[in-house]
């Protein structure tokens, strides 16, 4: 019953995202059907797919508004400073050549798919990390850190202030 | 407008051009893949938003058709560019390429 | 009107860069590397594409650069897969 109930949600936002990318294609109003007859058998296999990923923790998390907005602002934020930041350090590193890469592991604590995927997203386009593997059971980040600063380091030594903002998005 | 766009531009191509010479210049799989992946995700921001100011300045439907296709084109690549890096460097692992000058490889030694 | 052409030239840069990719391509030792290489440069391609769409006028090129990233993405997930089993 839960699960049809994810599956139909899922599949209902799909619908409006893609009739809404689809805006005034039709030759009278808004969509013409064989837009409409597409987007509801592609949103069906959507929800089908994504459901069981996006309601990992049940309740709608990922629906409520604060959450997009808060990505949002991550996004244009903290997220793309970071990412200016690491494109000066790989550029200081290819002119100097100055590395000691390293793999190391650490445990940021996050339990769901939604959260890990985003936080091993933002650690591959931060400074100086790039992610390896995840252990699903554990939640055990495997990083490869082109300039090690310690071998058994905390979650903030890797990737600053980014699991919490994966927390607060996505958890 | 013009000179915001053609200051994009410059910092794209600059950003690109880091990332291919960090792809010639660095010694192992997991350092050009922190290079490559890196600079050209960047650099591709800073074209596409180019092209984002540029349909908004031109106006129209067809502008406007513009920036919204490549918005969406900036979000797929978003998207696919760290996985398919954080894919490609989980299966040199596993393949058994080890990092150039290690310090420590966790991974290696077996989980916890 | 307002500098297609550099976008034209933006998009010829590119290419060259993709040159310097392809020099990773031939010569990287270890199949890791010439994956990693193939990543780049489509990337790159994707980009171009986008640029090219502006320097023409065409809104077409921007979809199909859309596609190619996408699929793109999938062929490199099947790289990634064939790498795990060690092979060089």
């Amino acid at each position: 019953m839960r699960k049809a109930a994810e599956w139909a949600v899922t599949a209902a936002f799909a619908l409006v995202v893609y009739l809404l990318l689809v805006l005034w294609t039709g030759d009278l109003g808004l969509w013409s059907p064989a837009e409409l007859i597409a987007g509801v058998v592609l949103s069906l296999l959507v929800g089908l797919v994504a459901a069981p990923i996006l309601w990992e923790r049940g309740g709608f998390r990922m629906l409520q508004p604060h959450r997009w907005v808060l990505f949002l602002f991550y996004l244009v934020g903290p997220f793309f400073l970071a990412m200016a930041r690491a494109n000066l350090d790989v550029a200081y590193r290819v002119i100097t050549g100055k590395i000691r890469p390293g793999i190391v592991r650490f445990n940021p604590g996050l339990k769901t798919e939604v959260g890990q995927t985003l936080l091993a997203n933002s650690i591959t386009l931060t400074p100086g990390t790039l992610t390896v593997d995840v252990d699903d059971e554990s939640g055990d980040f495997y990083v490869h850190w082109i300039n090690v600063k310690a071998e058994e380091p905390r979650p903030q030594d890797v990737c600053g202030p980014f699991p919490t903002w994966a927390r607060r998005i996505a958890e | 407008m013009n000179i915001l766009i053609y200051a994009f531009l410059a910092i794209g191509a600059a950003f690109n051009g880091l990332g291919a010479v960090a792809l010639i210049r660095f010694p192992d799989v997991y350092t050009r893949i922190h290079g490559a992946t890196k600079c050209t995700t960047f650099g591709s921001i800073f074209f596409i938003l180019a092209v984002v100011i540029y349909g908004f300045a031109h106006g129209g439907g067809e502008g406007g058709t513009l920036a919204v296709h490549a918005l969406i084109a900036l979000a797929a690549l978003l998207i696919t560019n760290p996985t398919g890096s954080h894919a490609l460097a989980r299966g040199a692992h596993r393949g058994g390429i080890r990092p150039f000058r290690a310090v420590v490889d966790r991974l290696a030694e077996g989980k916890r | 009107m307002i500098g297609e052409l550099s976008f034209g030239v933006a998009a010829a840069v590119m290419v060259g860069l993709m040159v310097v990719s392809v020099l990773r391509l031939a010569i990287g030792p270890t199949a890791a590397d010439r994956a990693v290489a193939l990543d780049t440069i489509n990337t790159l391609v994707v980009t171009t594409m986008v640029l090219l769409g502006v320097a023409f006028g065409q809104v077409v090129y921007i979809d199909v650069a859309i596609v190619y990233a996408l699929l793109s993405f999938i062929s490199t997930l099947y790289i990634a897969r064939y790498l795990e089993r060690g092979a060089r």
